[in-house]
């Protein structure tokens, strides 16, 4: 009897809830998101279960994401911007699109998730990072009697001419933190010999970052240069795929999250942003088979997903390769020298 | 009183009292302003509440616009006074409001030059929403009342409204954005107009290079398009002339089992036709495989690049061509080559200076179909490119990928613009000038002469091999969604079709779990509310090209058809660069999808509508009008039923059309609203091919059933007038060029 009025009660409760709920306006979020597809949607409607904050989504890529920010400046409709390479978060701090934010959750992080807040005056912070790095295919590899390369230098080697493929710097973000890293790596005018020479050996120089690696999956292509987490993604499916960390050393990305500067649920931003940061929720990335490092310490990871302490990772200078100048004069270069060699 | 005027105040008075005013953030379907504000909250408010607080000011003017029409609601139609004042109202209600729309954006004005006269303006707007939506309607409707009254085309207020409308609608969503993106190749980075940067862009050595001639580098990518949209035209139409020789004077008996073969590319999914070559022509395909351990060969990546594109195209396009010449070769009367006959031509002589030339007509048709398909072609260079870039995927690259240079894309849709532009103009006028009329009226007796032996074998020959790779083509497809891991693994599975559309049962009711049905009840929501309005306005337009006369009807009719020439991508980089910011702020929405199909499939309702209202004497239209009823009641009353069938194609062609395009979808879908085609191309991206065939098998499953329910309804229809026979295949060529 009791438990029938008790139904009788929350059930009266919750149809005045759901007639009134028009009148008081839902508890909203409006989130812009900058990774893929399913990551995006996993992470909205999570949040929704989690806390009942209706969440609007949106996806963009990370540089249409900061021109949208900068083009609502005056009138922000976003409240969270989550995902996506870090340059875009670091330019909107500087930018001041967005605003500082110490979340409680901090404790728990990787010191680059960290490095990477203060850099950008704890406007962003750093959700995830992956390396630069290269993956092939066994059987390719084995059905032309290739040997199995390990270091960046290898891929120059005349034997592998037509098994390499990367995508084009000029149209994919990818492969300009391939080109800054080299450039990073060899010093300028090295690196630009290193890409003239793997220029002779690519077959392909494809539109999307990724694209390489699952080509090389499908058995169309012998070795990719992709992030790392992208390589470890197609073995993940079953593809008969390695992942190589180059022996010299490598660069890597920090996907950022930052908080819109005028937001209209500011509130519900920051809940958004610390509930981002906790462990559980970040392991769930591999349900949508993203296998970057996520920053919060305790987060699982793929035991195929490459380990970043055992990485030698490059001191990435985001700052210079991220401006746009520096970014324009490297693509330039690039089309003006390397990409009108023949092959 | 006039009802007419009173009709439209009314609409007006709704717009600027009533409905919010603004666009409203929630999305068009919301209603949550009922309850949260309104009517005094400035997001939410009437345009007549925001002037009562002292907001909006210069919306002012448009309310004596709208109320001056009260002046001359009781005078005569015929008073000059009543035209003038409906005239001068709705002419410049509209300018002022699409001025002042344009002028005040954001971030208050949006040029310097208003900026420096009026001084800083410490206000700002939003786009239009239902109540300039409404008073603009009100405003045009005003304006064609005026212009009837004064005799414009009898006077008739229901055809100058609707011509109005017509080219209001096409001016809105093709002119406007075609011309905004001629104005944003014109933009330096730092939106500053110069020509100069115009022509560096347009004459950059990546469009135009020809490296190709001389070195191993790549030509420009203009070079590419032309010469593989050129070859496509050349091929497509050689083999679709074979096949129709085939399917009619074979004397074979299963030659109409090659009929059905026209319906494919229009169901047919992008991409899945590009996969299924990968899978055998690719490094490891089958067929690679085969031959190179046959031959002991290596195997190469030859298939990407031109070769894999071109082979991919010809599978597509066809059927097309022979879609268009198997009309042509049925209407040559056998007369003609009986009298060559009979003057002792041989067969291949007749064949040769008698058929041939009769044909040319349906020659250049299908070339150009080809052609103008190639340019537009999207999903089979986006997987089997290879280094071989076109425009069409450059214009998708410019606008998504990491470079994000909108004034690129823009200059690149040019190009392309200019390419098809020529073409639809060059169809245009040899068609014109040239007449091949073999039909007379007159007794038109005997049968087809079949062809010569030495035509006749090597058609065959042709039509075995390229119908049995069709079919190996699309067995594949049908397999690749009941595999493992296509390619690799060959275990059969239903894993795909469960990931897609698991559909859970239990007591509270059906769960779509599967992660495609968002996509595709969202696809068939928009595909079903876009094929009426298509087949609406289409018709509409086709009656007033064949029943009504009026000044400047050629040049109504290049506008309607203009759509037809412009390529989706283009579309779809048009529409970003229009509709982003207010006073139409569209993108993001539901709306602007079916906006753009109704624009990019207008032209089959209009080639429907125009075939078979031709059929219609005119007489009775006569006969109605006679008897008392007005032009509207006659539409009604007498043409739109005796145009079922023709209703019928043009809703079955804008529906499916709705449900296989990507190029333009590709730029305007959004989180809420994504589309089917856009959810299979994430799935490519994703290396998911089995998910991607999966749900195309599925998508062509439903619009096979969807166009064999209208050919049963098509075909029902015919008995209440005589009607020329399968006039659904007659909309078909220009159904399958809208893409």
């Amino acid at each position: 009897m009791k438990a029938t009025i008790t139904a009788l009660g929350s059930t009266t409760i919750a149809l005045i809830g759901a007639l009134s709920g028009s009148a008081i306006a839902a508890e909203k979020l409006t989130y812009y998101c900058s990774a893929q597809e399913d990551w995006c949607q996993l992470m909205a409607n999570g949040f929704e279960e989690a806390t009942g904050i209706k969440v609007n989504m949106t996806r963009k890529s990370s540089g249409e994401t900061m021109a949208q920010l900068k083009a609502e400046a005056d009138n922000p409709k976003g409240d969270i911007w989550w995902g996506g390479t870090g340059d875009p978060h670091l330019q909107a701090a500087e930018e001041g699109l967005t605003e500082p934010y110490e979340s409680p959750m901090r404790g728990e992080l990787h010191d680059w998730a960290i490095k990477q807040a203060e850099s950008g005056g704890n406007a962003t912070i750093g959700i995830y990072s992956g390396a630069l790095g290269y993956g092939y295919n066994e059987e390719v590899l084995e059905a032309n009697n290739l040997p199995v390369p390990a270091c960046w230098k290898d891929l120059l080697k005349p034997e592998y001419k037509g098994h390499v493929q990367m995508a084009n710097p000029n149209s994919s973000g990818t492969a300009y933190t391939t080109l800054a890293t080299i450039v990073q790596l060899f010093g300028e005018e090295e690196g630009f010999e290193f890409m003239k020479g793997l220029h002779k050996n690519i077959n392909q120089y494809t539109k999307s970052g990724s694209a390489p690696i699952k080509a090389a999956a499908r058995g169309e292509n012998t070795i990719g240069i992709v992030f790392m987490h992208d390589a470890v993604a197609q073995a993940a499916s079953g593809f008969p795929i390695k992942v190589v960390a180059p022996c010299e050393g490598t660069g890597y990305e920090i996907g950022g999250m930052s908080i819109v500067k005028g937001a209209r649920n500011p509130e519900n931003a920051q809940k958004f942003y610390d509930w981002a940061l906790q462990a559980d929720v970040q392991s769930r990335s591999l349900e949508v088979k993203a296998f970057q490092v996520m920053s919060n310490k305790a987060a699982e990871s793929s035991p195929l997903a490459p380990d970043l302490d055992s990485l030698t990772l490059i001191d990435y200078d985001f700052t210079k390769y991220g401006s746009s100048d520096e970014r324009k004069r490297l693509l330039k270069k690039w089309d003006d020298e390397v990409s009108v060699l023949p092959q | 009183m006039n009802r007419v005027v009173l009709l439209w105040l009314m609409v007006g008075v709704a717009g600027f009292c009533l409905l919010p005013w603004y666009v409203l953030e929630e999305g068009l379907w919301s209603f949550e302003w009922l309850f949260d504000g309104y009517p005094t909250d400035s997001d939410y408010a009437p345009a007549v509440f925001l002037l009562l607080q002292g907001e909006k000011l210069w919306l002012s003017p448009l309310l004596l616009f709208l109320l001056a029409p009260v002046l001359v609601i009781f005078r005569d139609k015929s008073d000059p006074l009543f035209s003038k004042v409906l005239c001068l109202a709705g002419g410049l209600g509209l300018l002022y409001l699409l001025a002042q729309g344009f002028s005040i954006g954001i971030r208050g004005w949006n040029s310097e030059l208003l900026l420096a006269v009026f001084g800083e303006l410490g206000d700002r707007q939003y786009g239009f929403g239902y109540g300039a939506m409404l008073l603009g309607i009100s405003f045009l409707f005003y304006l064609t009342t005026g212009i009837a009254a004064r005799g414009v085309v009898n006077g008739d207020v229901f055809v100058v409204g609707s011509i109005g409308f017509v080219i209001a609608m096409v001016g809105l969503f093709i002119f406007l954005p075609v011309l905004q993106m001629l104005s944003s190749a014109l933009q330096d980075d730092q939106g500053q107009y110069s020509l100069l940067v115009f022509f560096s862009k347009f004459f950059d050595d990546k469009i135009w290079g020809l490296h190709c001639l001389v070195s191993s580098r790549g030509c420009g990518v203009a070079w590419n398009s032309l010469s593989l949209a050129l070859l496509v035209g050349a091929l497509t139409t050689l083999l679709g002339l074979v096949f129709a020789l085939v399917a009619t004077r074979s004397g074979l008996r299963q030659a109409h089992l090659l009929r059905p073969l026209t319906v494919l590319p229009i169901i047919t999914p992008p991409f899945v036709i590009g996969l299924a070559i990968i899978l055998l022509f690719g490094l490891s395909g089958t067929v690679t495989q085969f031959v190179a351990d046959l031959f002991g060969l290596q195997p190469s990546r030859w298939v990407y690049g031109m070769p894999g594109i071109l082979i991919a195209q010809l599978l597509s396009f066809t059927p097309i061509a022979f879609l268009v010449l198997i009309g042509v070769v049925e209407g040559i009367s056998p007369s003609m080559e009986e009298a060559s006959q009979t003057l002792r031509a041989s067969r291949w002589q007749t064949f040769k200076t008698v058929s041939l030339p009769l044909m040319r007509p349906g020659l250049a048709n299908a070339f150009l179909l080809g052609f103008i398909e190639s340019m537009a072609d999207f999903g089979n260079p986006l997987v089997l490119g290879g280094n071989f870039d076109v425009l069409s995927t450059e214009i998708f690259f410019a606008i998504v990928g990491a470079q994000n240079d909108q004034g690129k894309a823009a200059v690149l849709a040019i190009v392309l613009l200019i390419f098809t532009l020529t073409a639809f103009y060059a169809q245009r006028r040899w068609l014109g000038k040239k007449s091949y009329t073999t039909r007379t009226g007159k007794g038109d007796g005997g049968i087809p002469t079949k062809m010569p032996r030495r035509v006749l074998y090597p058609c065959y020959a042709l039509v075995t091999i390229w119908g049995t790779f069709t079919l190996v083509v699309y067995g594949m497809i049908v397999y690749g969604g009941f595999v493992e891991l296509w390619g690799l693994d060959h275990t059969l599975t239903f894993k795909h079709y469960i990931t897609a559309f698991d559909v859970a049962i239990n007591e509270h009711g059906i769960h779509w779990r599967g992660s495609a049905w968002d996509s595709f009840w969202t696809t068939l929501r928009i595909a079903a509310t876009a094929a009426p309005l298509t087949a609406a306005l289409g018709l509409v337009t086709a009656y007033l090209l064949v029943r009504q006369n009026f000044r400047g009807k050629n040049a109504f009719e290049f506008g309607t058809m203009l759509s037809f020439a412009i390529p989706g991508t283009v579309i779809g980089v048009a529409y970003i660069l229009a509709f982003n910011v207010p006073p139409l702020e569209l993108t993001g929405t539901g709306v602007i999808l079916v906006i753009s199909f109704i624009f990019r499939n207008m032209p089959v309702g209009v080639r429907a509508g125009i075939a078979s209202m031709s059929q219609l004497d005119k007489s009775l239209d006569e006969a109605s009008l006679t008897l008392g009823a007005n032009t509207w009641r006659t539409f009604r009353q007498i043409i739109l039923p005796l145009m079922r069938p023709a209703i019928l194609a043009a809703l079955v062609f804008s529906f499916v059309r709705a449900m296989t395009a990507i190029s333009a979808v590709i730029f305007l879908v959004s989180a809420e609203h994504n589309m089917a085609t856009s959810y299979i191309i994430g799935r490519v991206e994703n290396n998911d091919y089995g998910i991607a065939i999966a749900y195309s098998t599925v998508l062509i499953v439903v619009m096979l059933s969807v166009v064999a329910i209208m050919q049963l309804a098509v075909g029902k229809a015919k008995t209440s007038r005589r009607t020329t026979p399968g006039l659904a295949v007659q909309a078909a060529p220009d159904a399958v060029v809208v893409r």
